[in-house]
């Protein structure tokens, strides 16, 4: 059997020094400050993007007990970039802040339009679930883009919609830190977290305030959709995979299991950006697309394989 | 009964063609309804071909809520061609004859449609919630690999698929529109001719097969007769997903019936009706190009929502 920590420690050093060796520029007498500028930049981004989107979707799963679901797949990236259109055709000035602040709102109001949605779903059918939330999405998407078409701000859209690092740079991602804190709060609370999962009935009679929690689980997902949303794109699948991987590896103890997930997430993230400049060097293939197609293969393979121990 | 009701769609579709056509011309008269009778040829072929290749899918599949659009299959015809031009190069894809070229990617989309989705149609027939769940992952992944094979093409190799696969109905090429008519009737009027085949294949493969029917045949026969309509299609305009789950669930609404040799045309009828109104709506009245398809995938994924919870409620 492999040990998961040494395995994914040693190939989280092997991409962070490939990911730090490689791209157009080549070293030379700045090589320090081509460092500082760009490569680290980018390397520390995709790990905070990776293990951000790995925690939300670690949260949403247990938010809804499912484990076939996570952030993109509850239209909570499509709310966000529809609050982020809002924004820019209604207060284009606006500062980062701002608009990280009300692409994190939108996204905590599409989160909750697809739970009430999930509520009235039959329970014994879990596979319901991500098809609901792939459509809602994809019904939010399409307002997104009609309202981005009539106001000529396809471009946007389109940098939104498909996450990539190239444009990250210092002084362009450090919100992305923020994931780093979101992190340590959800370690806090991960006992909490785990009972959330054992629905609503259970969670009260085990003295938790299930709503309360739900409500900081849901609001911790936005923050981490919109930082990501904003400063890089959205990467679907990334939130699905890492924690469904590690919890087939090494079952279900949630806080054990947390900081393997958070550095899988980044790890996988930092995988297909390394992949997506490897491919066709010196250009660059976005980092969302391999992971689509990655984590597409890993979903088709989670609901194929013979079936794990699974909530709902 | 059902067929007059089949009849007042047809003349619906008539008199909007008529009206799409003959909406405020002016001189020079011969110019503008050259354009205008090219889109309109595009915009019913493309809605013709979705409306009943949802149809044959729905039918193979025995589940009311797939569409060839949401399993990809446009996305599998886009993949096939991006790596024949990837394999063969730019050039070497113009000097195959077109009429060979279409052949064989028409042979070749229905082999790999036959061999993923016969696979998914076999395998999780008993669950159909996961068959939905697999078809649609299978799509995006389809669709990823296509963009991702493209993203690594030459530009010049790049610019062949594009204009292969994504003409828009702003500009139809009429020669490439009178070859996907042709291969459009052809594929109708193969579908017709097997209705009766495909009434007793509705009710599911044992049953069918108990009846004396072949039914993997059928299936075999529909996979290709979709593949024809899906490259029409997508050849002629990009992939709009779901536009066959409004088309076929209209469909089954107005005629009330599961004859399939009444199915199938109200479907096709109804797609170019959609598609044809709505693009009048939005060109003519509203003055807003290109919001068409979007209103489309509006409606239809509502749609989808609703016959989801209300599959639930039975």
């Amino acid at each position: 059997m492999l040990r998961p920590w040494p395995l994914t420690i040693a190939a989280l050093a092997g991409l962070i020094a490939l990911s730090l060796s490689l791209g157009a520029a080549s070293f030379g007498d700045d090589a320090g400050w081509l460092l500082m500028v760009s490569r680290i930049p980018r390397t520390a981004a995709a790990l905070l993007a990776g293990a951000g989107l790995a925690l939300a979707g670690v949260v949403v799963q247990q938010v809804v007990q499912n484990r076939l679901v996570e952030p993109s797949l509850t239209g909570a990236p499509e709310a966000s970039m529809l609050g982020l259109l809002a924004v820019t055709l209604l207060a284009p000035g606006m500062a980062v802040s701002g608009k990280m602040l009300i692409a994190a709102a939108a996204a905590l109001v599409g989160m909750a339009g697809y739970l009430a949605l999930a509520a009235r779903l039959p329970r014994e059918d879990p596979m319901l679930l991500p098809i609901v939330g792939m459509v809602y999405g994809g019904i939010l998407g399409a307002i997104g883009v009609w309202m981005a078409w009539s106001a000529d701000l396809m471009q946007y859209l389109g940098a939104w919609r498909l996450g990539e690092f190239s444009g990250v740079m210092m002084g362009r991602y450090e919100w992305l830190w923020g994931i780093a804190a979101l992190a340590a709060l959800l370690y806090f609370i991960a006992d909490r977290i785990t009972i959330l999962g054992l629905g609503e009935a259970q969670a009260r009679s085990l003295g938790l305030d299930y709503a309360q929690t739900r409500a900081l689980g849901l609001v911790v997902v936005s923050v981490i959709t919109a930082l990501v949303l904003v400063t890089v794109g959205s990467f679907p699948f990334v939130g699905l995979v890492a924690p469904n991987l590690v919890a087939r590896w090494r079952g279900d103890n949630l806080r054990a299991n947390l900081p393997l997930i958070a550095v899988g997430g980044g790890v996988l993230l930092l995988a297909a950006d390394v992949i997506g400049r490897l491919l066709r060097y010196p250009f660059e293939i976005p980092a969302a697309t391999v992971v689509a197609v990655f984590g597409a293969g890993v979903f088709l393979w989670l609901l194929h394989a013979a079936p794990g121990r699974r909530h709902g | 009964m059902a067929e007059r009701r089949l009849l007042w769609l047809g003349l619906a579709l008539l008199a909007l063609c008529g009206a799409f056509l003959a909406w405020q011309l002016r001189a020079p008269v011969g110019f503008i309804l050259g354009l205008r009778a090219a889109k309109l040829g595009a915009l019913v072929c493309v809605g013709a071909a979705t409306g009943a290749a949802t149809i044959l899918f729905q039918t193979v599949a025995g589940n009311r809520l797939l569409t060839p659009g949401l399993v990809g299959f446009d996305a599998l015809f886009v993949l096939l061609q991006t790596l024949l031009v990837a394999t063969l190069g730019g050039v070497g894809v113009a000097m195959i004859p077109a009429s060979l070229r279409f052949g064989v990617e028409l042979v070749a989309l229905a082999a790999a449609s036959a061999l993923l989705f016969g696979l998914l149609l076999r395998r999780d027939a008993r669950d159909v919630t996961r068959m939905i769940l697999t078809g649609i992952i299978l799509g995006v992944l389809l669709r990823g690999l296509a963009s991702m094979v493209q993203r690594m093409m030459d530009p010049s190799d790049y610019a062949v698929v594009q204009q292969a696969m994504f003409a828009s109905f702003g500009r139809v090429d009429p020669q490439q529109l009178a070859v996907a008519a042709v291969v459009l009737l052809a594929a109708l009027a193969a579908a017709l001719r097997m209705a009766p085949a495909l009434d007793v294949a509705g009710l599911g493969r044992e049953t069918a097969r108990g009846l004396g029917l072949n039914h993997d045949r059928v299936v075999m026969v529909s996979l290709l007769l979709m593949a024809a309509m899906v490259s029409v299609s997508t050849a002629l305009v990009g992939p709009i997903t779901f536009l066959g789950l409004l088309t076929a669930s209209l469909a089954r609404q107005v005629t009330g019936t599961h004859r399939h040799a009444v199915l199938i045309p109200a479907s096709a009828i109804i797609g170019a009706l959609i598609l044809v109104a709505g693009q009048f709506v939005f060109e003519r009245l509203l003055g807003s190009q290109s919001a068409l398809a979007v209103i489309v995938e509006l409606f239809g994924g509502l749609l989808f929502l609703v016959l989801v919870l209300k599959r639930r409620r039975r």
